[in-house]
Order: C-alpha cells, then structure tokens, then sequence
C-alpha cells in the first residue's frame, strides 16, 4: 500500500467515525446499512468479481445468516455479538456445499442454478416444518442492542461503530487474502481456468472454497442486517435481493474491494430518491443503469475512478 | 385414483403452458447462446397488453393476435437495440443485461398497471367440455394453444425458405453468411419468435395465476426446469420436458411435499440435471476440446 493509499484510507475510516455524530439517527442507520451492504457486495465480488463464478442468489446466503441471527438470539438467547460467528461459519458451510455441484458449471448454468436458488428460497423459508425456528410468514423480531459498557451512545450510533468494526475487519481479510497467493489463483481461474490448473492451481478446491467465503461474507452480512432491521421475514429474502447485490456489484466495480462501498452507497440511496418518484422508479433506475454500466463503465465507479486517477497523475508528470 | 388422474391432467395443462415458455427459451439459446432471463417478464408484458386491448373492448382472439404480433416486435427491436452490441460479451455482462431487462419490465409495468391483482379473461367456456369431470375447459384449451403453437413453429422450420434460413443461421453462421442469409436478421426473427410465443404462455397462465408484475417468477423457473430436462437445445425436449415438468410440479406438490415446497420441484430439478446430466433427455452432449 502506498503512502498516499494510506492517507486516503485513514482519512475514511477516520469520516466514518465522525459521521454519526454529524447526522440524523435515521441517517446514520443508513450508513450502517451501507456498511452491511458493503460487506454484502465484498462476499459477492469475491465470488463473481475476481472468480468470475456467476451467482444470481446470493440474497439466499443473506437470509441464511439474518435466518440463523434471529433464531439464535429469540430461541437460544445468544447475545447478538456472538451470533456474526455462527451466521458465518454456516453460511461458510452453506456456501461450500452449494459450490460442490457448482463446479461442473459454467458461465451461464451456474448463473441459472443460483437464480432458481434464489427464487424458491422464500417459499422454503416458509416451510411449515421449520416454522418453530422461523416463525414461517411471520417471520421473528428481535430487540435492538444497547451500548455496552455505559457508553454514551445512543442504540443507533452504537449499532453504527459495531458495524463498522466488523465491516473493517472484513474489509483487511478480504484485502490480505486477495492480494496474495489466493487472489492470484482465484483470478487466474477466471480468466484461463485450464491455464491455471496446469500452473497447478486446484480449481476444484479453489472455486468451492471462494464460494464458501463468499457465501460466509454475504452471510455475516444477513447477520448484521438482521440485528440491524430487528426483522426477519422470508418474503424480504426474494430474488429481488440477490439482483439488488448484483447492481451493487456492476454499479460499484467488478474485481474491486472499494467497488464494494461505492456499489453499498448506490443501492442505499439511490432507491430512497427514486422512491419519490414512483413505487417502481427505483428499480427501473437499476435496470436502466445494469444496462447502461455494461456498455459504458464496464468496470463501474471503482474502474472509472482509477482511470481518471491514473489520468490526471499522468498529466502531471508531463508538467 | 379420481384424485391423482385429475392432478396429472392438471398437470398436463399447466406442462402446456411451462412448455410454451421453455421453447421460447429454447429458440433463444439454439439462437446466441443465451439463457433469457427475462423471457417471463416479457410475456408478462404482453398479457398486459392484452388486458388492455380486452379492457378496452376488443374480442379476445383480436386481442390476442395483435398481442402476439406485438410481442415479435418487441422481441425483434429488443435484439437489434439491446443485445447485438453484446453478442461477443463475456458471459457475465449478458447475464446481467438480461437481469436489467428483467428488472426494467417488471417495473415498468408496476408503473404503469400498479401492483394490484387483475383478473384475466379466458377465451374458453366456463363450463368442462367434452361431459367429463376432471379438467376445466381452459386447462384444455391451454393444451390445445399449446401443441398448435408447437404444431406451427414445426411447420415454419421444416417447411418455408425462412425457417430453414433460420435454422442454418443457428447452426452455422459463417457458412449461412456465405450463401447469402443475413444473420443478424435470422437471429432478431428467433427473438421475436420466442417473444411471441412466450407472450402465448403468458396468455394461457394468466386466467390460472392472474395478473400482476410478479405473476411470472415461479412460471418462468418451471420452464428453465422444463427446457434442461428436455435438453436446452432441443425444442421438442422443451415440450416434453414442460408437460413433464408441470406433471412432476402437480403431483409431487399434491401428494408427497405439499404445495408449500412446490417451487423446490424446479431448484432440485435445475440443479439436478445441470449435474447429472447437462445435456438433459434430448439435447447434445456438448464436447469442448482444451
């Protein structure tokens, strides 16, 4: 990382901090939101972004993580900070299972296969049989956390600095593990998968094990929106959910970490101006720009940013 | 027995209408290559547009065929506008293009219809046909739209210049290009083919599911099931798969996991034959060589 990097980074984090102090409480529930969508988005460019694995249900490993918050901490009384682990290492397992039979897919059957996930995940959500855990329609609410240790925080400041920790942390992993060795294969497997098998990559390791951590992402992800919302009901996990992380991800930058926030800030917010236009505004304004970013900004906000970046720095150097 | 003749037969019927929608799906691939997403929301479009023909005071059968013919066109103008600039794309940004159609179809009709239940007509008599007591009229008609429409597209590929234009165009676009067939063209027809045909599946459900922006979701997941069982490129395995398809849905949901877990039929089904067998009861066996 270089200086400058540093910088910027620290200039962030340091914002992110000040911000709920700055704002509106609703307002600063937005942000965490962003936050949780970010890490959300980071699960699914891990996957589709640098693996270039195709997943169009990801919202299912979202609403596993949430489901298994809300059922441990109404049924079992497990404190909320204790429930990310367990959300995560399920979704972790989840995700590895799913990503077993994924293997013999490519491209476009993959894509097909997590949509139907996708689809018929709120009807199994519904499942009668499972409704003494899940509340079936209903679906279960859970109390808001307290600051700890007499903070002076207010619930929704605390809930935002909660998130933010975790959603550093997930951040750095993301960072130390793409940059590397695994990074490398996981691109390498999806720009010339043959290519990397005979460099002596194990695609089938590597390709089940970036879906488990994605799915392990985006399901931690679930567990802070639960605690986050209070809520969980199978009809707010449909496949609708899974497109929304699809824009967040073309919108925010493929095969980019800070695609992630950029893409969390776009799904946020643009839906909330849209809303006054119409009901249905926001989601023909995410159509619209899914299209408008695959012929003009390919590579979304992030790849447009490090292009003009590397432009002006350029014209610098002419001076 | 009465029970599980009278669920297979509505099965039979609601296959019909899977089976419409999988063979649209099917043209498409044969075609480019490409799964349609948004193949359901489509259709779902043009059965508004019916309803506002119908609403407005025509018959049904105008109504209807001006809706087809609209849906062709829809289908052709969104192959020249939309995908022709991505045809070469890698397979991640077609996908997502087709999500965004997805997506911009459904709202847009929220916008312009809202969100409200309708109610769609059905062209045929409310009471059975035929004396018997196991289907309603409209689950026959459903069929019988279903194998004419089948019956048609046979004839137009078989027979007529244009259909065997088009198949060589699918097959092998460099040799079609040389004999002077206009590819791109060939390939605008299938889609406005496969819209309008997907517009009649639409038709055919909506009396069944009625209408709303999302009455497509489950509908269109039964006919990706019903074209990989059949073999995604193969439009007779897509009839055949969407009757079985809609048999298999019926039954398994009436009489062994509940209705509840119905749209669990297709995710097992999906997942199913994309590992076991890809290339499903009919299709090619795809070999790609490293």
């Amino acid at each position: 990382m270089s200086r400058r990097q540093l910088i910027v980074l620290v200039v962030v984090i340091a914002a992110a901090c000040a911000l709920p102090f700055l704002v509106s409480n609703y307002r600063t529930f937005q942000f965490t939101l962003v936050l949780i969508y970010s890490v959300a988005l980071l699960g699914l460019n891990i996957l589709t972004g640098f693996n270039g694995q195709i997943s169009l249900g990801h919202g299912a490993f979202y609403a596993i993580g949430a489901y298994c918050t809300a059922v441990l901490m109404d049924k079992f009384g497990v404190p909320y900070w204790a429930t990310l682990p367990v959300a995560g290492a399920v979704c972790l397992v989840a995700g590895f299972l799913f990503g077993l039979p994924a293997l013999r897919l490519e491209g476009l059957y993959l894509a097909l296969a997590t949509f139907a996930l996708g689809v018929s995940l709120p009807q199994l959500l519904k499942y009668h049989q499972f409704e003494k855990w899940t509340g079936g329609v209903q679906g279960i609410v859970i109390p808001k956390p307290e600051a700890p240790f007499g903070l002076p925080l207010k619930p929704d400041q605390w809930l935002y600095f909660f998130t933010l920790a975790v959603t550093l942390v997930m951040f750095a992993l993301a960072w130390n593990l793409l940059r590397g060795r695994v990074g490398r294969a996981l691109v390498a497997i999806r720009d010339q998968h043959v290519a990397a098998e005979a460099m002596g990559v194990n695609n089938a390791i590597y390709k089940s094990l970036a879906f488990g951590v994605s799915a392990m992402y985006t399901g931690i992800a679930g567990a802070l929106g639960a605690i986050a919302v209070q809520f969980v009901a199978p009809d707010s996990f449909n496949i609708f959910l899974s497109i929304v992380f699809l824009v967040g991800i073309v919108i925010g930058g493929l095969a980019s970490i800070s695609g992630a926030i950029y893409g969390a800030l776009f799904i946020q917010f643009v839906p909330n101006i849209a809303d006054e236009i119409s009901k249905a505004a926001p989601w023909a304004i995410f159509g619209i720009f899914l299209i408008g970013f695959v012929y003009l900004m390919p590579l979304g906000v992030a790849g447009a940013l490090r292009m003009a970046v590397a432009r002006l720095g350029r014209k610098r150097h002419n001076f | 027995m009465d029970a599980f003749i009278h669920q297979v037969l509505a099965g039979l019927a609601t296959g019909g209408i899977y089976a419409s929608l999988a063979l649209a799906l099917v043209m498409i691939y044969k075609a480019t290559n490409h799964l349609n997403f948004a193949q359901g929301e489509m259709a779902m479009f043009s059965t508004y547009l019916a309803w506002t023909m119908v609403n407005a005071g025509m018959g049904y059968w105008p109504a209807f065929l001006l809706t087809v013919l609209l849906a062709f066109v829809l289908g052709v103008v969104i192959e020249r506008v939309i995908i022709r600039p991505i045809e070469n794309a890698p397979v991640l940004a077609v996908v997502v293009v087709f999500i965004g159609l997805l997506v911009i179809f459904n709202s847009v009709t929220g916008w312009i219809y809202t969100y409200t239940i309708k109610t769609f007509p059905s062209p045929f008599p409310k009471e059975p046909l035929f004396g018997q007591k196991y289907m309603s009229s409209h689950e026959i008609g459903a069929i019988g739209v279903t194998l004419v429409v089948v019956l048609l597209l046979y004839a137009f590929f078989r027979f007529t210049p244009l259909g065997l234009a088009m198949r060589a165009a699918a097959q092998n676009p460099e040799s079609a290009r040389l004999v002077g067939i206009r590819v791109g063209w060939m390939l605008a027809l299938g889609w406005g083919l496969a819209a309008a045909i997907g517009g009649v599946g639409g038709m055919m459900v909506a009396p069944i599911v009625y209408l709303d922006p999302n009455m497509m979701g489950g509908v269109l997941l039964y006919a990706f099931a019903a074209a990989l069982v059949g073999g995604i490129d193969n439009p007779g395995g897509a009839v055949f798969g969407g009757f079985l398809v809609g048999v298999l849905e019926n039954v398994l949901g009436a009489f062994v996991i509940g209705n509840e877990l119905k749209l669990a039929v297709a995710l097992v089904l999906i997942i199913g034959v994309l590992v076991v067998r890809p290339s499903g009861f009919f299709g090619k066996v795809l070999v790609t060589r490293v």
